[in-house]
């Protein structure tokens, strides 16, 4: 599936996978600030996510709109990138999800801001400023958690050397696309080495590319996330909420 | 004039709940600002009694602040009740918090998860609040973890379905608003001042809470089941939010004379009443109680008791989901000690850093 309904798809289903995967976190962060913090990062995913599948159901024209495509849908439509629907994990998993995906994020919804299609431009010109604090937010846990404590240094680098693989699927070319992610790939590297080196963690070498999630083949967990998010609207079919 | 003004039914000029209630918010705020530019002559002689001087400020209904000698009473009192308060805020996001990743709808998961994280936020400005009374807050979350403070036995109950975030956010944040509007007038500044901002967003939590109802009872069969089901299990535990009768009540007398407190238990019960059975036909939706009928004499509707034994089993640890609750908390609190720590550590070498290139 290609053009510009898939394309829209795949940055909402990032964007609503990721808020569904922070939201998890709220009542259970190490801090009650951090618990606010991640609260705030997941309602700037999930507004991105209602504004862009939205969209994507304008564009297909079969009247979707944002909660038919977010509760009516099953694994193998969505086509978000692996990196989001991957479990939270301790602390430095989600750190290490969050710092990957807004060194994404930031030049993708900077690039859309002056794209053609005025309805992804008004999106990203939103967007990008949201993914700036929420590069910031993962930049100042990387360094902390990577330079702070033994152990914490050790569950950090743990936590980049299990996260690292799925970040190459993002920038997966799609020349056709209003922006090729594969040109976001520099801006991406110039953003990540400098902050994982200031947190004394070692850049993984490139090797395993886990791939498929842009074309709705998932890893296992999806599945449950799904089960779990769908569950109430699916039992209610045409219900109003 | 605050105090006598309770909306008797039909004479409320805004169907939407809270409305007079936000009204009563801004009155508070008002009064604050105004006590505030009254001042107060600057502080005691120096030969003075301070107690008496105390006193005196709290019957001119001026602020008591953090700097101000207060009896140790007082201070407990308000920690005491200021750090409950905090605990509920905190402890409380649980049983909302267990639906966000269900929430029927992309827009209903959004209010909820902004209603969750309020309440941490609401969490936080109550704990600063107390620490301006001379204690931290590790202090405080670790009495809560000890369980040697409570929080609000309401939080104590489940949410099994998606209509019970309604009926808390109509039930329980209304309750707590008309517990709460009397604390905007709090003796104390800093919490008066926190109440002011908490019960503004409470009051849109209660409108959002009422809404979910309002669609879910003139929804579908299976609907409008799940938002009678939910008003029917959480109706009489909103009641005993007020605490026990008046007549039980261990820490009533000293609170008024102090202005902690301004209406009994009892009282603020019945203002809760009285506002909820306006709106509970509004929404159409039954209140449980064979013995709701409007009292012309009392001007006030007579309805039966909640339990308050089983108020008392929940206090002391026994409701349906204490345990959970408490397990919840203190495991979120260990798990997070290791980021903490790393942040800390962190922190000092940045310190330290700065110092050498002082140095
Ligand atoms: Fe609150
Ligand atoms: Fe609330």
């Amino acid at each position: 599936m290609n053009g510009p309904f898939a394309f829209a798809l795949g940055l909402g289903d990032d964007a609503l996978i990721a808020a569904q995967r922070l939201a998890e976190w709220t009542t259970r962060a190490p801090e009650m600030e951090e618990d606010i913090a991640l609260a705030n990062i997941a309602l700037d995913q999930l507004g991105a996510a209602r504004l862009l599948l939205s969209y994507a159901g304008e564009l297909e024209a079969a009247g979707r709109d944002e909660d038919a495509l977010a509760y009516l849908r099953d694994d193998r439509e969505f086509l978000n990138a692996l990196l989001v629907e991957l479990p939270n994990g301790d602390f430095a998993v989600t750190m290490a999800k969050l710092f990957f995906l807004a060194a994404y994020q930031l030049p993708l919804y900077t690039a859309l801001a002056s794209c053609p299609d005025e309805r992804l431009a008004a999106i990203g010109a939103k967007a990008r400023k949201e993914s700036a604090y929420h590069l910031d937010h993962g930049a100042l846990w990387v360094r902390r958690l990577g330079d702070g404590t033994e152990e914490s240094h050790r569950r950090m680098q743990d936590a980049v050397d299990h996260v690292w693989p799925y970040t190459h699927e993002l920038f997966a070319a799609d020349p056709a696309a209003p922006v090729d992610p594969a040109g976001l790939r520099a801006a991406f590297d110039e953003t990540v080495g400098p902050v994982l080196a200031e947190a004394t963690l070692t850049r993984p070498e490139r090797g395993w590319a886990p791939t498929g999630g842009r074309k709705g083949v998932h890893t296992e967990h999806l599945s449950y996330l799904l089960a779990e998010m769908q569950v109430l609207h699916r039992a209610h079919p045409g219900a109003q909420w | 004039m605050y105090g006598n003004d309770f909306s008797a039914p039909g004479d409320a000029p805004d169907d939407m709940p809270g409305a007079g209630l936000l009204g009563e918010v801004e009155a508070a705020e008002a009064e604050l600002r105004a006590a505030a530019a009254r001042e107060r002559r600057g502080g005691p002689a120096p030969d003075e009694d301070l107690a008496a001087y105390f006193t005196e400020v709290v019957d001119a209904e001026q602020k008591i602040e953090p700097r101000d000698w207060m009896p140790e009473a007082y201070r407990r009192t308000l920690i005491r009740q200021i750090a409950q308060h905090a605990h509920s805020e905190i402890i409380g996001m649980q049983p909302e918090g267990n639906w966000i990743s269900r929430a029927p709808s992309l827009k209903r998961k959004a209010i909820l998860l902004a209603k969750v994280q309020d309440e941490a936020g609401h969490g936080l400005y109550l704990y600063a609040a107390a620490e301006t009374l001379g204690i931290s807050r590790d202090e405080l979350v670790q009495l809560l973890l000890d369980g040697k403070q409570k929080y609000s036995s309401i939080f104590n109950y489940p949410t099994l379905t998606w209509a019970d975030v309604g009926a808390i956010g109509w039930l329980v944040d209304g309750a707590a608003i008309v517990n709460q509007v009397p604390l905007c007038r709090c003796s104390y500044g800093p919490y008066a001042r926190a109440m002011i901002r908490v019960c503004k967003e409470e009051s849109f939590h209660q409108r959002q809470g009422y809404e979910i109802l309002h669609t879910l009872a003139h929804g579908t069969p299976e609907q409008q089941a799940m938002a009678q089901d939910a008003v029917d299990r959480w109706w009489y535990p909103s009641l005993a939010m007020f605490g026990p009768p008046d007549g039980d009540s261990t820490h009533s007398t000293q609170s008024m004379a102090w202005k902690i407190k301004r209406f009994s238990n009892d009282d603020l019960r019945q203002r809760f009443v009285d506002m909820c059975v306006q709106q509970a036909e509004i929404l159409g939706l039954r209140i449980p109680d064979d013995g709701l009928r409007w009292n012309e004499e009392r001007r006030a509707y007579d309805y039966t008791q909640p339990d308050y034994d089983e108020l008392m089993q929940v206090i002391k640890g026994n409701g349906p989901c204490n345990r959970e609750r408490m397990a919840h908390r203190r495991a979120a609190h260990a798990d997070g000690a290791w980021v903490r720590e790393a942040a800390a550590a962190y922190a000092a070498k940045r310190a330290d850093k700065r110092e050498k290139v002082a140095a």
